[in-house]
């Protein structure tokens, strides 16, 4: 051993994160999951051949491997499915009591907690996502919604402060590829325990999750028809949207389809819920807890490798702090593990798609020539699979791209203000309105800030934080409608009186 | 009622520190409570294997400072401690040597000899530990002579009671004068951070403990619940790094007390190497202040070595 | 002035217009003389003043009974360029009236009610020239200054019945309020021009909205009318916006401004209706159309007004912090 070499003053200027003591591969096993080769579509309570003969393939971004082959609904399944759906409302569900639906949903959460691990396997394995995200946060919180919604279904006459609850009827659904199953269960859940059934369409990335539901459904003899899933793309998404016997729509995706559905919809007397896209301001204040604010950064743009929605995309620093923040993210960022999604040190995994891939190149090329500074640490990305490096941009302009389109991948856009109000102003200089961040350790200060942020979320000191309890959902052209806490069963339920 | 001999009067004049009002300027940074708790915890969940895993547990035994520091210790006791620093575990030459043992000053000659011709060094808990209510200079004395027995290391505890009333300047010139006291040992601080109630204070001691001239920060002496946590430890050592960013000096950190199992010894390397970087994977910059942890560390090799699940009857408990 | 005078005026005390003689107060005297009346120039209501059209355009109404105007009168016919203005106005004036405490928005609607009561006659004397009996006139006001007392009253309550305190699973307090969206753009009913129009808009203005409304082209003047109320009420200028003029040609407008959040429409007109919510998805407004609505729905305490209007001129803001030391 060396002798200390006490206080001896460094010249270096990045901390060293390398090789002095190498974490193991510690890949997650997948002896436990079996996937069958061929899903077919859930409708009626059995699996049923597409009238389209088409199926598609289902792949692991991480390695471009085919996982299964999955049905693609055309319209005349997405009718069967809708048929289905109205007898078992009209014959079963809408007749039940509501202590029955409540016991039914959760008979759901448990399942879904039993086979736990399996799920996390197979949601790393159809999207990318690290292993430790899907198994600590996606699928916990997709049970959790389905409890939290399990027990609202008897207690649906104090929902709405002494006015009546009656369900709308089938409801169509339309989920997106970042969060399959916590999107399916948010969905699922809400509609069910206000005495609604549903046709769900997965995203056609990342359907076996929601399948594997269908299995749940199964086990727990939901019945028949109570919940249908069609698989498909974009056409089957339309066909649900657009399909006459379906009472309500709710859809999470970007903000461009949203609108498409909204315009389909008018005159419909459909109802419409829509969870859409985000460019989050995340507001750090010179007075904030700093080394946590660094923290809420990476993981309000890094968690699900930035496929998020409510993703904290514009860091908005206070130009007094923006240089050691940004020294500070930067050392944080060398120390993120990018990689195989299956190992479960693994902070960041695959892109989900080569279409995404594409679409994260191009805005970051869009960064770089409108002349922002590009910045990433050096990873080791496998050479197969879809890969983005986590990337920030200092020195951007408000009105760059990469600080106004939402770029739904690793990427971060840094930019700074002076003074309270400047950060409200470029915070809300924005036609999203889904989510924001501030961080101050002055609470006045926060509230003020968290009154003024037009976003349907704002985390003060924190980012990224989601519960079956909390209402989430977007002001302006995030969205509309809410999901979760007592405030999204309005989504599901017809109000009265 | 403190004495009035000329020996134990604090000096009168005032430090540099409470003359410049230095700690009427200095602020330090504000820590949230459950945004810290939640990054240890984020990095408490690695998952470590195999080779990572015995290379990690070797690195933790050459940064124990193993420890005794009860009243009923005895020369035969610290001389088996001694015994068991050099050589952790008797037939296996593959094992570092801890880094340290740690004793109070009545016992550093008998350690000095014991671990003569070895790399551990010796490290004296002093200034009236652990609650370090004592006058100044009995603290200073205390340093001095536990230096002149051999020490080559002074663990120190600040003044709890000073910090929570507010006189930061008298937290500051103790340490700072125990640091000229302790000549060429190194001197470890001890906020006692299970004392200081909120993170906040503990990141101000852990700042003023760095300004005023301590080589390494540790959290705690051992006597008081809670010890060492993750948290904690994250804490301070975002006050090393900040010290870092600020200077290009490399302090060193020790968390000590309640640090008991393999896994968790692991857990605070991680936390280290991706708070610190490479350069604190060292004895030199963390040690870990423990008993019990070393026989838990040594049944863990055993076990990656063997393939067996192993019996703590199997391991010398001292 | 004598009963037997009265017999020549209405029954409101207005005499008819132009070419009416008025007998003297000094009835003694029996002195016959010609007063001739001033009618009112009718103005729409934007940013607090009473405005023309910009356009200088105007259309005519002519009143169904006798009254100080019942000949022709003009009304400004609005274009989309006062429509564009009157959203700026109810843009800058939003983020102001919503600071407001919940209190004071109260205060100012239970102020609207009183006024509203103490030109109570004035309000059925306009909506019988408008073409409603007395009966139907005297309901309908009687039911316009209740709703007004009704949101009054509802200011400072909607944020306790729709906010919660959300008990997530984790050290973070976590609650949702609601909060306005910001300017409405208001297509009021064609009938009950007073009844509708604060049935559309007060739950607006309640929840801290600004509106800019286009009132009933049917009788534009009780429109009018409740926007002189409203100016001497202590509603600040351009909180709440009219616009007296043509669904068809201005209610398209709204879905053409981007800063029109969201609409509250109601019309006899599906097409419109359908146009409107088209429209809506560029800017994902909040759009609710209101199609045919009976009569009987406005009186009805259970269904013209409630917690649902607010919730409608409401969103919901969650909002995270953490808790610890």
């Amino acid at each position: 051993m060396s002798d200390i070499t006490r206080r001896e003053q460094t010249n270096e200027l990045a901390l060293q994160f390398g090789n002095a003591w190498n974490y193991a591969p510690s890949r997650e096993g997948t002896e436990q999951v079996s996937l069958k080769p061929r899903y077919e579509l859930f409708i009626d309570g059995a699996w049923t051949a597409p009238k389209s003969n088409r199926y598609f393939a289902t792949i692991n971004p991480a390695t471009e491997e085919t996982l299964a082959e999955v049905a693609e609904a055309n319209e005349e399944d997405v009718a069967r499915a809708v048929t289905g759906a109205r007898a078992a409302y009209d014959n079963v569900w809408r007749k039940l009591s509501g202590k029955e639906r409540a016991k039914y949903i959760y008979r759901i959460a448990r399942a879904l907690q039993e086979k736990a691990r399996e799920f996390a396997i197979v949601e790393t394995l159809d999207g990318g996502k690290p292993i430790k995200e899907s198994r600590d946060i996606d699928v916990p919180l997709a049970a959790a919604h389905f409890f939290y919604h399990a027990g609202w279904a008897d207690k649906l006459h104090y929902a709405f402060q002494g006015r009546e609850a009656r369900p709308l009827g089938v409801a169509g659904q339309i989920i997106p590829w970042n969060f399959p199953l916590l999107m399916a269960a948010w969905k699922i859940a809400p509609a069910l325990a206000c005495g609604n059934t549903v046709v769900l369409k997965p995203a056609e990335t990342t359907p076996l999750t929601a399948l594997m539901l269908a299995q749940i459904f199964q086990e727990i003899e939901l019945p028949p028809g109570v919940v249908n899933i069609v698989t498909g793309a974009g056409a089957t998404g339309a066909a649900l949207a657009a399909h006459p016997g379906i009472d309500k729509v709710a859809f999470t995706g970007s903000t461009a389809v949203g609108k498409r559905i909204q315009q389909a919809l008018a005159g419909s007397k459909k109802r419409l819920t829509l969870e859409l896209g985000g460019k989050a301001a995340n507001v750090v204040f010179a007075d904030a807890p700093i080394d946590q604010a660094v923290e809420g950064i990476v993981n309000g743009i890094f968690f699900n490798q930035g496929h998020v929605c409510c993703a904290g995309s514009r860091l908005l620093v206070e130009e007094s702090v923006h240089d050691i923040v940004v020294r500070k993210l930067q050392d944080r960022m060398r120390t993120l593990r990018v990689g195989d999604p299956l190992d479960k040190n693994t902070d960041v995994g695959a892109i989900n798609s080569k279409m995404q891939l594409g679409k994260i190149h191009e805005m970051v090329a869009a960064g770089e020539e409108e002349g922002a500074t590009r910045w990433s640490a050096t990873y080791d990305l496998p050479s197969k699979g879809f890969f983005f490096p986590p990337t920030i941009f200092t020195g951007a302009a408000q009105s760059c791209r990469i600080a106004r389109e939402e770029i739904f991948g690793p990427v971060l856009t840094v930019l700074t203000f002076r003074t309270p109000d400047e950060a409200i102003e470029k915070a809300n200089n924005t036609m999203y309105g889904l989510s924001a961040g501030v961080w101050t350790d002055k609470g006045s200060k926060s509230f003020y800030m968290a009154q003024r942020l037009e976003a349907g979320v704002v985390w003060a000191n924190t980012f990224n934080k989601f519960d079956a309890t909390s209402p989430f959902g977007g002001f302006k052209e995030s969205g509309l409608g809410r999901e979760g806490g007592r405030q999204g069963l309005a989504a599901y339920s017809e109000v009265v009186g | 009622m403190q004495s009035k001999s000329p020996a134990v009067v604090e000096p009168v004049e005032p430090s540099p520190a409470r003359r410049i009002g230095l700690f009427s300027l200095f602020s330090s940074p504000t820590v949230d409570a459950v945004a810290l708790e939640e990054r240890a915890a984020n990095l408490a969940k690695r998952s470590l294997k195999k080779e990572a895993k015995v290379a990690g547990l070797k690195l933790a035994i050459s940064m124990m400072d193993l420890t005794t520091l009860e009243g009923k210790d005895t020369v035969g006791k610290v001389e088996q401690l001694c015994r068991k620093a050099r050589r952790p575990m008797e037939g296996d030459g593959t094992l570092p040597s801890c880094a340290a043992i740690c004793v109070y000053p009545n016992f550093v000659t008998t350690a000095k000899k014991a671990l003569e011709g070895s790399t551990v060094k010796v490290a004296s808990v002093a200034t009236a530990f652990p609650s370090g209510l004592s006058p100044l200079p009995i603290k200073l004395e205390d340093v001095r002579r536990a230096v002149e027995f051999g020490a080559d290391e002074i663990d120190m505890v600040i003044d709890r009671g000073a910090m929570l009333s507010g006189d930061y300047a008298k937290v500051f010139d103790e340490i700072a004068r125990t640091k000229e006291a302790c000549g060429p040992a190194h001197l470890k601080v001890i906020l006692e951070t299970g004392e200081l109630g909120t993170y906040d204070v503990v990141r101000r001691a852990s700042d003023i403990a760095i300004a005023a001239g301590g080589d390494f920060i540790k959290t705690s002496t051992g006597k008081v619940q809670p010890a060492a946590t993750l948290p904690v430890t994250l804490a301070m050592l975002e006050a090393i790094r900040d010290h870092w960013y600020a200077t290009g000096v490399r302090i060193g950190m020790k968390p000590a007390g309640g640090v008991r199992t393999a896994k968790q010894s692991l857990q605070y390397l991680v936390m280290v190497k991706e708070t610190l970087g490479d350069a604190w994977l060292t004895p030199d910059l963390f040690r870990f202040g423990a008993s019990a942890l070393l026989n838990d560390v040594l049944m863990q090799l055993e076990k990656e070595r063997t393939g067996f699940y192993q019996a703590s009857a199997d391991f010398s408990k001292e | 002035m004598k009963k037997t005078q009265e017999k020549q005026v209405n029954p409101a005390g207005f005499v008819r217009g132009g070419a009416e003689i008025v007998k003297a107060e000094r009835a003694e005297e029996n002195v016959v003389t010609h007063r001739l009346s001033i009618p009112k120039a009718w103005k729409m209501y934007v940013g607090g003043a009473f405005v023309r059209s910009e356009s200088g355009r105007y259309f005519q109404v002519v009143g169904a009974t006798e009254s100080a105007d019942a000949t022709t009168t003009n009304i400004p016919l609005a274009s989309r360029k006062d429509f564009r203005d009157a959203m700026g106005v109810a843009q800058a004036a939003q983020p102001k009236w919503a600071a407001r405490t919940a209190y004071n928005r109260g205060q100012i609607l239970y102020r609207l009610a009183e006024i509203l009561e103490a030109r109570s006659e004035e309000f059925v004397r306009s909506l019988v020239r408008g073409g409603a009996t007395e009966a139907e006139a005297a309901l309908e006001v009687a039911a316009a200054i209740d709703r007004s007392v009704y949101y009054a009253g509802f200011a400072d309550k909607l944020g306790a019945l729709l906010a919660s305190s959300n008990p997530v699973a984790g050290p973070h307090f976590a609650f949702t309020v609601p909060e306005p969206i910001g300017v409405f753009a208001v297509l009021a009913p064609q009938k009950l021009p007073l009844l509708g129009l604060v049935t559309t808009i007060l739950p607006l203005v309640c929840a801290g909205n600004t509106v800019v409304a286009i009132g009933s082209d049917l009788d534009p003047r009780t429109v009018i009318t409740f926007c002189e109320a409203l100016a001497t009420s202590d509603f600040p200028g351009g909180v709440i916006n009219v616009l007296t003029g043509r669904a068809k040609e201005l209610a398209p407008w709204f879905v053409k401004h981007r800063e029109v959040r969201a609409i509250e429409a109601y019309s006899d007109d599906a097409a419109l209706l359908t146009e409107l919510e088209r429209g809506s998805a560029d800017a994902v407004r909040r759009t609710k159309t209101h199609h045919a609505v009976a009569r009987e729905w406005f009186f009805d305490d259970r269904r013209g007004q409630g917690l649902g209007f607010l919730e409608r001129a409401v969103e919901h803001k969650s909002i995270w912090h953490p808790v610890g030391l």
